[in-house]
């Protein structure tokens, strides 16, 4: 039993965009799926259909097995979402909006008040509880929607571009929190903008573009889709001209910085060698851009129209 | 029907009782807001309409003025404010999005109107009980039938709120959610017979004010403390009773489409 399943979502807007045409998707109990697009290309709107706030023009939306409008309370029972915008009341208080939620879901005052107190201190916010959601800093809101949508336990949680706007260490906190509650054996599915935040923790990409999935796979084999990488080598001594590199092609960026290609049928020990041959002395090396984001740049660039035109 | 949920009946009464407690909980915190300008706005009435203009006007239906108005004037608060609280709290929650958490959630659609009805009813039930203890010190009032003013008043309070529900789903701006209380509620109200009998009209405008339903409501609540009414009152039970039904059908109708809320 899959933890979320699409079959043939369809979504056309007022107006005739369509937003999703003949969406199909599977993620797997415990992966730890990554849903990446560009803006517009469909994600938030798959989101909102699975979590009831868009309604499809047709298809189904099943979790755990649940069919979200033949099972709605299985199905929502299992699903947790943290929206990419804002969205608790702004006058109620950190544990006011938890302890509400889990109401909601049917669980009782009392083990909603011990679930609240477990979520936010797990997120640091044990000692904002008091405080109004308004005053909240834009990562300690982040972090209050995340335990909102955990407190009623749910097997599925998706996160629509948690870590949007938050600091550096911020965001390695979150990622920590969320590998630790994926291991715990909680579903995740994350949309983001951030590539390097997808390669490190998800297990399978699913890529959509035009509100069509034009890849899903897990991230070694999306991987291994790259042709080539660039790398920017910084050298021990500046040089004056290009160094003579027979296999490899490579641009000099300045007298101490050398761009260098790697094709997937070639090795670092190979590109090491020839330097050293031309005397060159690396003192240290780094991709040139993440390579997910690098293949994502790639496959987006030779993609289809995007449906979206108007209905006839 | 798989929309009531009959197998999760504690959950579903789980969640109707934390809406419930979040809406009474919002009318009470905000009380300055919600609580105390009725009672400062009907003290005026019975200062001015009561006391100030009443002496000179004379007995209404066979009672003193002030006793007269009194019922209409608790009527008065309880719409006014049993609609104004849901159509705020409503569309608040779809201004702000915090709407979201519900429908996120697996709280049935009906769950969702009762609970935001009932905070409607709670706030213009607890405005007519402060506007009451206001009146009985301007007027004496000897309630004729405790059954008819409970239920007349909790049913226009339901009625009221549900009609705040609809409009909340509607409104798309601020302006929006003043319009029907500005222009329908008030001049409605004030024609339904507050300040006096139909019958000191002429036959052409009391035929008219037949057509105006809030006249059956402050009525049949003037039947339950005076013991008297313009109107047969099993005509205004009736009447209410076809508004509720209507308004809740179309209420759950709205929310079934998600119109307003799902896109």
């Amino acid at each position: 039993m899959n933890a979320l399943s699409l079959r043939q979502l369809n979504k056309t807007y007022a107006g005739g965009v369509t937003a999703l045409a003949d969406v199909d998707l599977e993620v797997e109990p415990g992966d730890f799926f990554g849903l990446l697009g560009p803006n517009g290309a469909g994600k938030t709107t798959i989101i909102g259909i699975v979590a009831s706030l868009v309604t499809p023009t047709s298809g189904s939306v099943s979790v755990f097995g649940h069919d979200i409008q033949r099972d709605p309370w299985e199905a929502k029972s299992n699903l947790g979402l943290v929206p990419q915008e804002f969205n608790f009341n702004q006058f109620e208080t950190v544990e006011q909006i938890v302890i509400n939620q889990a109401g909601y879901y049917g669980i009782d005052r009392h083990t909603a008040r011990e679930r609240a107190e477990k979520y936010l201190r797990e997120l640091d916010l044990w000692g904002k509880r008091d405080a109004s959601s308004r005053s909240l800093s834009g990562g300690m809101k982040r972090r209050l929607m995340i335990a909102r949508a955990l407190v009623h336990e749910p097997r599925l949680l998706i996160l629509d571009e948690p870590t949007a706007g938050v600091d550096i260490e911020l965001r390695r906190s979150m990622w920590a929190f969320l590998r630790r509650i994926n291991e715990r054996g909680t579903t995740i599915i994350l949309t983001t903008h951030y590539l390097e935040e997808a390669e490190s923790l998800c297990r399978h990409i699913g890529i959509i573009d035009g509100g069509r999935i034009i890849e899903k796979t897990d991230v070694p084999t999306l991987l291994s889709k790259l042709k080539s990488q660039s790398f920017v080598l910084d050298l021990a001594d500046s040089v004056s001209r290009l160094p003579h590199l027979p296999d490899f092609h490579a641009v000099p960026l300045d007298e101490r910085r050398l761009e260098v290609e790697v094709r997937g049928d070639q090795t670092l020990s190979e590109l090491f060698a020839q330097l050293a041959a031309a005397g060159v002395e690396v003192s240290s090396m780094k991709n040139k851009s993440n390579r997910l984001e690098e293949l994502f740049v790639r496959m987006l660039g030779n993609r289809s129209p995007a449906p979206t035109s108007e209905n006839a | 029907m798989a929309a009531l949920y009959p197998a999760y009946p504690r959950q579903t009464l789980t969640a109707l009782q934390t809406l419930v407690h979040k809406e009474t909980h919002r009318y009470l915190r905000i009380w300055v807001q919600t609580l105390v300008p009725p009672a400062i706005t009907m003290t005026l009435y019975f200062v001015i309409f009561g006391s100030l203009i009443g002496s000179r006007v004379g007995p209404m239906d066979g009672f003193d003025f002030m006793e007269f108005i009194a019922p209409g004037i608790i009527m008065m608060s309880v719409i006014t404010n049993s609609y104004s609280n849901v159509v705020s709290s409503f569309f608040g929650a779809k201004f702000q999005r915090h709407v979201e958490e519900l429908l996120v959630s697996p709280t049935p659609n009906y769950v969702i109107l009762a609970g935001y009805v009932s905070g409607g009813v709670g706030r213009g039930l607890f405005t007519g009980l402060i506007v009451t203890i206001i009146a009985s010190f301007f007027a004496d009032l000897q309630i004729h039938s405790i059954p008819v003013t409970i239920s007349v008043v909790f049913l226009t309070a339901v009625l009221f709120s549900i009609g705040g529900f609809i409009n909340a789903v509607f409104a798309k701006k601020f302006d929006d959610i003043a319009i029907v209380p500005t222009f329908v509620l008030t001049p409605l109200t004030y024609l339904g017979g507050v300040f006096y009998s139909i019958s000191l009209l002429p036959d052409f405008w009391q035929g008219l004010s037949l057509a105006n339903p809030i006249l059956y409501m402050v009525n049949a609540f003037r039947y339950g403390i005076l013991g008297s009414s313009d109107i047969p009152i099993y005509t205004a039970y009736l009447l209410i009773g076809v508004f509720i039904a209507l308004g809740t059908a179309i209420s759950l109708w709205l929310l079934r489409r998600g119109v307003g809320l799902r896109s």
